[in-house]
Parts: structure tokens; sequence; C-alpha cells
């Protein structure tokens, strides 16, 4: 869990070099496919290979970098849904927590809507996922509605970071 | 509101074929790549095959685009896009293919997908997830997608978040041995 306070003292106590920029940002797709990937990066940034992999591990500490790696395509290994509960306020931290005891559970969110608690479930097929759903709504009491995707429309060439 | 149904999910649509190999290549990678100097040597290790096929495996993963993309997977909250917001809209269906693309190609949506429509309670089957450093940042980049796709006519919400309970990579497959937390 995070609470916005620490994160925005966390982002302010480290002033991020250019090396860090270049490697948060220029290397989110397209990674080397070759024996030594970071030596690859390292002769693109003029720096050496053991600096590249501290700094990746520098940054992964840090919490900027979630990891080094694969993003999936939604469904293309095991099964994922998005799900959203309309939660009384009141219960609102309780369900919440319960939700993030599952592992199966990789996202939770309070949105301002009517349904105000968002998660993303993901296992690897359908009867697990459909289990989890199931104790949730018998722990909750409370319906889920369920949104599995059915077509992914975006093109994931990472996200371009604005330096300010 | 009655959502309960028997089988909650329809049989996926296009599921790439994984043989064993595979499989146990994706679970090994699902937390990031070991930060050594030889990532896919050491993963090889791990499974007991050589570092040539865990590449030529990796390569072929994406070309099959069962991985959309191999890199540095940063955290935006924390590098000072603290703002995101659920855009959904209500797209008639049959416009579905045409303004999906359009809205799936700025590089501030992050996830573009079709999902069901729950009626009556959830008319949108469209659904976007846009970043910006702030509330009025990401404001902004939604006007920018009404007005380059032409969206002008099309029912939407936005949901921004208020607060994040949990986020990290996802767990497809759970390790048989060790327990696995990522983070």
């Amino acid at each position: 869990m995070h609470k916005t306070n620490s994160d925005i003292n966390q982002f302010n106590r480290y002033q991020l070099g250019n090396l860090e920029k270049h490697l948060l940002n220029d290397f989110q797709h397209g990674l080397p496919l070759v024996s030594r990937p970071f030596q690859a990066i390292a002769e693109k940034l003029g720096v050496s290979e053991d600096v590249i992999i501290k700094t990746l591990n520098q940054l992964q500490e840090q919490g900027f970098v979630s990891r080094v790696g694969a993003v999936f395509r939604a469904n293309s290994v095991g099964a994922s849904t998005l799900a959203a509960m309309s939660v009384p306020e009141s219960q609102l931290e309780e369900v919440a927590m319960m939700i993030n005891g599952y592992s199966e559970v990789n996202h939770n969110y309070q949105r301002e809507h009517h349904f105000n608690l968002w998660f993303v479930l993901t296992a690897s097929n359908d009867q697990e996922l459909n289990s989890v759903l199931d104790d949730i709504e018998l722990r909750s009491g409370l319906p889920v509605m369920y949104l599995p995707m059915i077509e992914d429309y975006h093109i994931d060439l990472g996200f371009d970071l604005k330096w300010t | 509101m009655d959502m309960k149904v028997k089988l909650r999910l329809p049989a996926l649509p296009d599921q790439a074929i994984l043989d064993e190999r595979d499989q146990a290549l994706v679970s090994v990678i699902q937390t990031g790549l070991p930060l050594s100097a030889t990532p896919y040597a050491d993963l090889g290790k791990q499974l007991g095959i050589a570092e040539n096929e865990v590449i030529t495996r990796l390569q072929s993963l994406t070309d099959q685009n069962v991985i959309k993309r191999f890199g540095v997977v940063v955290r935006h909250h924390e590098l000072g896009y603290r703002a995101n917001a659920m855009a959904v809209w209500n797209i008639p269906d049959e416009r579905v293919r045409e303004l999906g693309p359009c809205m799936g190609q700025f590089e501030f949506v992050t996830l573009c997908y079709q999902r069901p429509r729950r009626l009556p309670d959830w008319p949108y089957n469209l659904f976007t997830m846009i970043h910006g450093q702030d509330r009025n940042d990401v404001l902004m980049n939604i006007q920018t997608l009404i007005e380059r796709c032409s969206l002008e006519k099309i029912e939407h919400e936005v949901l921004f978040s208020t607060r994040r309970f949990k986020q990290r990579g996802a767990i497809y497959r759970k390790f048989a041995s060790s327990k696995t937390v990522a983070e």
C-alpha cells in the first residue's frame, strides 16, 4: 500500500540524473535479446555494464522501476479480468484490504464513481478467477461486476516521461 | 443489480499455444529478469535450457504478441505522474473497430480495451487509462482524445483514482515451490 505523502517525499528525496532518466525513458521496449543486454545498453549510453546493472537495481529499490522484463498481452498467458464494486464508504477500507489479500489481485484502486472500487485479477485459468470472484462476493456480501477484456486496441511502446 | 451468472468468463479468444517450456519461461520472468550481466543464461540455468533457447523463445513470444513489450517497466506514480483516470466510453458496437485504434495510439493512453457493457448499471464498452502529472493534465489529454478521434457525441465518464490500495505486476502462474511476491 502506498500513501501519497510518502510517495511525494520519496520522489523529492532522489534527484534523478541523466543516466537514470535515459534508463527510465529509452528502454521501455526493445530490450536487446542478446547474451549481454545491459552491455548493449551501456554502449549506447557510454557507461560500463556494471554501472547500468547497479543503476537499474537502485531504481528498482527506490520504487521507480517495477521490473525489467515482459509486459504480457492480457489473456495471452493465463486469464484476467477487470472487476468493480459499489462499496458503502464505511466498509470501503475493510473490503479493499480483504481484496488486497488475494495473490490473484494485482491492481486495486478507489475511483470517483458509484462503482468506487476497481481491481484487476489474474490467474492461470478461468476457473481460478471465477472462484476468487465468488469468494469476494461471499465474504463482502456485495455483487462484483466483472469486465473481461474483449479486444486490446493499445499499441504498447511504453510511456514517454516528460522530464520537467 | 443482478450480475450473478454461473460461468463468469467467456472462453478466451485466440489464446496463444504455449508449450511447457514457454510456460516455465513465462513463469520465471513474470517478476522480471535477473539484473545480472547474463540474464538469459541465468534464466536458462534455472530452467535447464540453453541461453540460446531462452533468447529464441523470448523472441518468438514477442513475435506472437504474447509479450507486448519487453524492457524497463516504470511506476508512473513514483515518477511524478500522480494523476490517473479511467475514461470510459459508450461507443456504438459497429464503430469500436474504428475508434479503438484511434484512441489506443496516444502515448498518454496506457491501456485501451473493449469490455462488455453491463446494462442497466454500466453502459460503457471502451476503457482507456489516462495518466498525467495532475488532474488538469489528465483532463487536457482526454480533451485531445475527443478532438483527435471526433468523440464529441460519444457518452463518456472520467473516473479519477483517489486511492491506490495495491499495484504490482500480474502473477499469471504461481511458482510450484516458493511464494511469489512481486512489487
